[in-house]
């Protein structure tokens, strides 16, 4: 009996300090944002939240279009995940409720794709968006990723679990394929959805190379990019980038602590236990 | 005959256009487009790209000249090497830490279960440029919180980003602490799916839990930790974010990744050539050790 107590302990020791490895640089950050420039690399080092967010904010909207780029990050990475859910989904379903010729092997390409490295496509992209005319355009960082082969994936195996007589079903009442899709497939699919939504959004909200190579002017970067920026200025406001940071962190943390259970199956394609 | 039959059979259903035959090339038609004009279009465009230079503002055929130049490029070497040495340390510490805190997570004797599971994965939602910044800071050499902890248990400051050797630790540690959690999540649903059966008998035979780990927990596990090593391995070729944040390649190119080298001759230089070219070598990389990860677990 005590050796158990004994082993429980010491399991749960070793996973505190992995819990304030995993979660410390956080707290440290939020107590950064909201103290002066000069207390954010003090001996000792601050260990509460100050009452400074407002001068840093202040200051660091002076720096940076930062609410520009919050905008940017947050329409690019709707827009992006409305898109590529409907797109995905479509694809999805036929690949897991129709027999066509083709099928297989447009989605083992769809597979492969996802073994190719993005760098092999990222240098025609940009000439084709600078051929375009799109180079600074949410569009430019929006549509490349549109057709996300790991969310086709996880979809098509979601959707392998709606009853084919289901769909019988409503053919026979008469129902044409298109409205099949949207007023039986997808609503059944809603939590699959709302998982590979997740994951979709918190993937662009992070994207970093690809805006920072396609948004040339500071009006137009996204959160990364513009953080990055602030980041290389001479001058570094150690508040005010650590404010930054936050603004940049915080709402996916939220996001993520709300849905986290539908977070994890949307990486992991359902397959956790609880 | 058959005509009629079939005539009958559609005809339970409405008509039209959008037939069941129709419908699947409909649905998949968007993701299909897409996927030609910015996936297959440009990796064919790049590998053509790769054996073109630029000359007087035009691309012309130049056959292998970048290859040749790459595989004479000291900076091509260090990049490679760099990479390498960072695919050598911190994968196997990553998988190590991630499949030590997924045991851990997956004992019976735990609670808060949960709380520990979303507190490992927190950092694996952060973007990568946050991730850097925050550590640029704890990595500080004269005000940064580690150096003060170090300095203030009796070591000596260590020139965290400054020191070749050291930026290539920073950025390891850096990668590990994002990740970690990452491949924990992924580890712990591939314990949970082996059955308990092969646990209770073991235990009637007498096996202890070290025996049982590694006669039960690691065969059993192969499948999702060759997963793990193969999206790793992926992810180290594309480091790109954190050494071009935390370090800017340095010092002394210490910590410039292939990716990142990529990066600067395409979009600093403009050789797109070259970068393609590169970015080829990339895709060989990973197909050649993807496939090597796939046969070293096989052949067991």
């Amino acid at each position: 009996m005590k050796s158990i107590y004994v082993k429980k302990s010491l399991l749960h020791f070793f996973l505190i300090v992995g819990v304030i490895i995993s979660l410390g640089p956080f707290y440290w950050m939020i107590v950064g944002a909201t103290n002066p420039s000069g207390d954010v690399l003090s001996f000792p080092p601050k260990i509460v939240p100050g009452n400074y967010f407002v001068e840093n904010l202040t200051n660091l909207s002076e720096a940076i279009p930062i609410m520009k780029a919050v905008f940017n990050s947050a329409v690019i990475a709707i827009v992006f995940v409305l898109a590529s859910l409907l797109v995905c989904s479509m694809a999805g379903y036929a690949f897991a409720k129709f027999k066509f010729k083709g099928s297989n092997i447009i989605f083992s390409s769809f597979l492969l794709a996802m073994m190719i490295p993005y760098q092999a496509t990222i240098i025609p992209l940009f000439q084709i968006f600078g051929a375009l005319d799109w180079i600074n355009t949410y569009h430019a960082v929006i549509l490349p990723q549109i057709c996300y082969p790991f969310a086709i994936f996880l979809i098509r195996q979601n959707m392998k679990g709606i009853p084919d007589s289901m769909i019988e079903a409503a053919r026979i009442d008469g129902a044409g394929e298109i409205s099949i899709f949207f007023k039986l497939a997808l609503p059944t699919m809603k939590p699959a959805l709302a998982a590979v939504g997740i994951f979709l959004f918190t993937h662009q909200w992070n994207n970093f190379m690809w805006p920072l190579i396609v948004m040339t002017s500071s009006e137009m970067y996204t959160l990364p990019v513009a953080l990055s920026t602030l980041a290389g200025l001479n001058s570094v406001d150690y508040g005010q980038l650590m404010l930054g940071t936050a603004i940049s962190v915080l709402p996916i943390m939220v996001v993520f602590l709300m849905l986290q259970k539908h977070f994890v199956s949307g990486i992991l394609g359902g397959s956790v236990k609880e | 005959m058959d005509d009629v039959t079939k005539k009958v059979q559609t005809n339970q259903y409405k008509s039209g256009f959008i037939t069941p035959k129709t419908a699947p090339y409909i649905f998949i038609l968007p993701a299909l487009l897409l996927f030609l004009a910015f996936t297959v279009y440009p990796i064919i465009a790049s590998f053509l790209l790769s054996f073109q230079t630029r000359s007087g503002g035009v691309y012309t055929f130049s056959g292998f000249d970048n290859y040749v130049r790459l595989f004479t490029d000291p900076i091509f070497y260090k990049a490679l090497g760099n990479t390498f040495i960072i695919l050598i340390v911190q994968v196997p510490i990553m998988l190590f830490l991630a499949l030590l805190l997924a045991v851990f997570l997956n004992s019976k004797l735990l609670n808060m279960r949960g709380f520990y599971r979303v507190s490992f994965f927190t950092p694996a939602v952060t973007s990568l440029v946050a991730a850097s910044i925050i550590f640029i800071l704890l990595l500080n050499t004269d005000y940064g919180l580690i150096n003060y902890i170090l300095t203030s248990i009796g070591l000596e400051k260590i020139n965290w980003l400054t020191n070749g050797f050291w930026a290539k630790a920073s950025l390891i540690i850096v990668t590990t602490w994002r990740w970690t959690g990452y491949n924990m999540v992924i580890l712990l649903a591939g314990l949970q799916n082996i059955p308990n059966d092969l646990y209770e008998a073991a235990s009637i035979d007498g096996a202890s839990p070290i025996h049982k780990f590694f006669h039960i927990t690691i065969p059993q596990l192969k499948p999702v930790l060759l997963f793990c090593f193969v999206l790793s391995t992926i992810g180290t070729f594309q480091l790109f974010d954190e050494p071009y944040n935390l370090t800017s390649g340095g010092p002394n190119n210490a910590t410039l990744t292939i990716t990142y080298y990529l990066y600067n001759q395409g979009f600093n230089f403009f050789d797109f050539g070259y970068a393609s070219a590169i970015a080829y070598v990339i895709v060989v990389f990973i197909a050649i050790l993807s496939w090597l990860q796939f046969k070293v677990v096989k052949d067991d």
